[in-house]
């Protein structure tokens, strides 16, 4: 389903290489875990395959069903049903997160040629999912992460993440600064949404999302470069030994 | 006499109809006094319109005043403003439509831009919808045309006609009122209004009645080189309460135009006026040629108990130069202020508001959001002064800019003045630009590089455009996104 290879990126307008070759498939229902210390471009990475312009792709590609997106806008990138949920999800003023979640929404039917949610069918599907994801319902009616916590903003992330139901999500060390009530409730997130049409990218830089959610696949990033891969196992090495070895080497 | 150009719209009526809002003249026949302004002209003014003599002393006393201003060259300059000196002896002060029959009946040779503008605006042709519920006065150039919903309001004792038919019918109102609020001598431009003011509005609301609908008035320039001076007086009596909206629109020229107005509101004990103003007049080309100069003396006072309340989404004209006020002389009385201004490509804003505290226990609330974006600049210029006697008087005063590229300027000037040691002010100012987080955060989700400024926008300006009337917040909305068109992205 995604597919990279070769992938070297930069931050736009510098020789700064951050990503240096990374090769990764993923296809459809599988669960990847990107595991790496501070640095090592994990983050750079979930915002690449996203678009984010801060950064420029200088070499290799990233495909969707055989299709290069590393040319798309990050919302051409959405509309393909791809979903990035934000370490840091900025506060804008002003717009309430149902108004968000609907143009969203609207612009994604739209670009796809589906007939666009009416404001009662779509305000259910919102109402629904705040319950399952359990955020506090006084939030929407605030700005959007306007005075939300750390949890709350993460929350807020995962109910994105549910009403958009994207096919490839990519959670950007989402379960960082979290505790762990909110940490299982981002992790019930992810598992209520697993089926065999959605794959999952998970960057952390801890294991303790991965005792919750169960990777199908394991990758340790380091200075750019993927240098192993495993199954749910490699996580537990990583955990008990850190990242000390990898970077001695790499 | 008639002017050159196209038509414009086919309408049903002669008010509720977007023919009247957008830019593009009608071929109406026009009949204009000739350019240029002088003791005649004023006499031929107030003879047109079958003034009695104490309206046009008053007139020529405004004239003389603005005569003796502008002798001494005394035409405000402190504005952060830069535009060619004004002629004023090449201005047509007179300009009435002769007839409204030959209003046009095609679409055919509407300009295809402005069609492209409608769309773009999801406006209806035919806007009738729209207006319901709304009475409408139109000002077109110089002569207002007539009002809807005359009857309904009359019953109620409220009286919301042409400031011409208002002299004629309701002399004794006129005349207690006018130049009340603002004097012919207040500055340069309202003594010129003072002098040539041709149209404009006038509602009285009588004590103790709510008006059921909302007052709208819309205003057109349509002459080419002519200038539009309105007088817009609203008096709520007693107890009264009153929500009037002001629509502001000129068709597309080379050459700019002036636009000098003046209002004035009068809420007496306990009454509460809310004015609302979308002036979008036209703001000149994308390099700064043309487009309005709109100087604007917009005031309002207060008895005990009552309030006045400004709203104001400005996205027109080449030069704004307008500080809608509130002199709170009544004690427990209110005055409020919410402006959104935008200033795109070369256009120039120096707006705010002026509260000045009388009464005790005076409250007054200030939320200005001034945008820049192209080589726009924007000024917030406020003033809040506290008198002596003004026990308690508390103000709040927010005031933040936004900015939208690189090359455009966001400034504010607030003017403090408090003579009272009970008094309670705060201000708080922000400036923030959009920033690329939130750009990329809304379009990660889906959500266009335009659109998602336009969110943001409007979001940030939403403590403003919430407080104007549904349809207006929708229009306001509009407004902002097609304004700032080539400016993102």
């Amino acid at each position: 389903m995604l597919k990279i290879e070769n992938l070297h990126a930069a931050v736009t307008d510098s020789d700064e290489e951050i990503l240096k070759g990374i090769d990764l498939e993923v296809n459809a229902g599988e669960v990847h875990a990107i595991m790496g210390p501070n640095g090592s471009g994990k983050s750079t990475l979930a915002s690449v395959l996203m678009g984010k312009p801060t950064y420029t792709v200088t070499e290799g590609d990233i495909t969707v069903d055989g299709d290069s997106i590393v040319e798309m806008m990050p919302d051409e990138r959405a509309h393909l049903g791809m979903f990035l949920a934000m370490q840091y999800p900025s506060e804008v003023p002003g717009v309430r997160p149902w108004q968000f979640l609907k143009a969203a929404r609207d612009a994604r039917d739209g670009a796809n040629g589906e007939k666009k949610m009416s404001v009662r069918a779509f305000s259910k599907l919102f109402d629904e999912k705040v319950e399952e994801v359990g955020i506090n319902p006084d939030l929407m009616r605030r700005s959007l992460n306007e005075g939300f916590s750390g949890g709350e903003k993460k929350r807020n992330e995962m109910l994105q993440m549910a009403v958009l139901e994207p096919r490839i999500a990519i959670m950007d060390e989402t379960d960082s600064g979290l505790d762990i009530d909110a940490l299982q409730a981002v992790a019930d997130g992810v598992n209520q949404m697993r089926s065999p049409s959605r794959s999952f990218v998970i960057v952390t830089h801890y294991q303790r999302l991965l005792h919750y959610v169960r990777p199908d696949v394991v990758h340790v990033l380091v200075n750019g470069r993927i240098v192993e891969t495993g199954n749910a196992k490699l996580a537990e090495k990583v955990e008990a030994t850190g990242y000390r070895d990898y970077v001695a080497v790499n | 006499m008639t002017t050159q150009d196209r038509l414009t719209i086919s309408r049903e009526s002669k008010l509720d109809d977007a023919g009247y809002k957008w830019g593009f003249s009608t071929d109406v026949e026009m009949e204009l006094a000739p350019k240029g302004l002088n003791e005649q002209i004023v006499q031929l003014i107030s003879s047109k319109k079958n003034e009695p003599e104490w309206l046009l002393d008053w007139r020529l006393k405004a004239f003389d005043y603005w005569r003796k201003l502008h002798r001494e060259d005394s035409e405000p300059r402190w504005a952060k403003l830069r535009y060619p000196e004004i002629d004023y002896q090449d201005i047509y002060y007179y300009a009435a439509p002769k007839s409204f029959d030959d209003a046009p009946k095609s679409l055919d040779e509407v300009d295809p831009e402005m069609l492209e503008t409608f769309d773009k605006l999801g406006i209806p042709l035919h806007e009738r919808e729209r207006l319901a519920g709304v009475a409408v006065d139109a000002v077109f150039d110089s002569v207002s045309v007539a009002t809807t919903y005359g009857e309904q309001l009359e019953e109620r004792g409220i009286i919301f006609c042409s400031f011409s038919e208002a002299v004629q019918n309701h002399p004794e109102l006129i005349k207690k009122y006018l130049g009340s609020v603002v004097p012919y001598t207040d500055n340069f431009f309202a003594a010129l209004n003072s002098a040539v003011f041709s149209d404009g509005s006038f509602a009285y609301i009588p004590p103790g009645v709510r008006c059921p609908v909302e007052l709208m008035t819309y205003f057109r320039i349509n002459t080419e080189g002519s200038g539009q001076f309105e007088r817009t007086l609203i008096v709520a009596d007693e107890g009264a309460y009153v929500s009037y909206l002001e629509g502001c629109t000129a068709p597309i020229r080379r050459t700019s135009q002036l636009h000098a107005a003046v209002v004035e509101l009068v809420a007496l004990d306990r009454g509460e006026i809310k004015y609302s103003t979308i002036q979008n007049w036209y703001p000149g080309t994308k390099d700064g040629e043309g487009g309005v100069y709109n100087f604007v003396t917009k005031r309002g006072m207060t008895g005990d108990d009552a309030k006045i309340s400004w709203t104001q989404v400005e996205t027109g004209s080449a030069i704004t130069w307008k500080y809608p006020s509130v002199i709170l002389r009544g004690d427990n009385s209110v005055g409020e202020f919410y402006s959104v201004a935008l200033a795109n490509n070369y256009q120039q804003a120096d707006t705010g508001t002026k509260m000045i505290h009388i009464g005790k226990n005076t409250k007054s609330t200030i939320v200005s959001k001034g945008i820049s974006a192209g080589h726009g600049e924007n000024t917030y210029r406020g003033g809040v002064k506290i008198l002596p006697g003004a026990e308690n008087a508390t103000n709040h005063t927010q005031c933040d800019s936004l900015l939208v590229g690189d090359q455009c300027g966001a400034h504010t000037v607030p003017y403090i003045e408090v003579r009272n040691p009970t008094a309670r002010l705060e201000h708080e100012a922000s400036t923030s630009k959009v920033s690329d987080e939130q750009l990329f955060y809304l379009m990660s989700r889906g959500i266009s590089e335009e659109d998602a400024h336009h969110m943001i926008i409007t979001g940030w300006s939403r403590d403003v455009i919430k407080e104007l009337p549904f349809e207006f917040a929708l229009e306001a909305g509009q407004l902002l996104k097609v304004s700032l068109e080539g400016a993102v992205g």
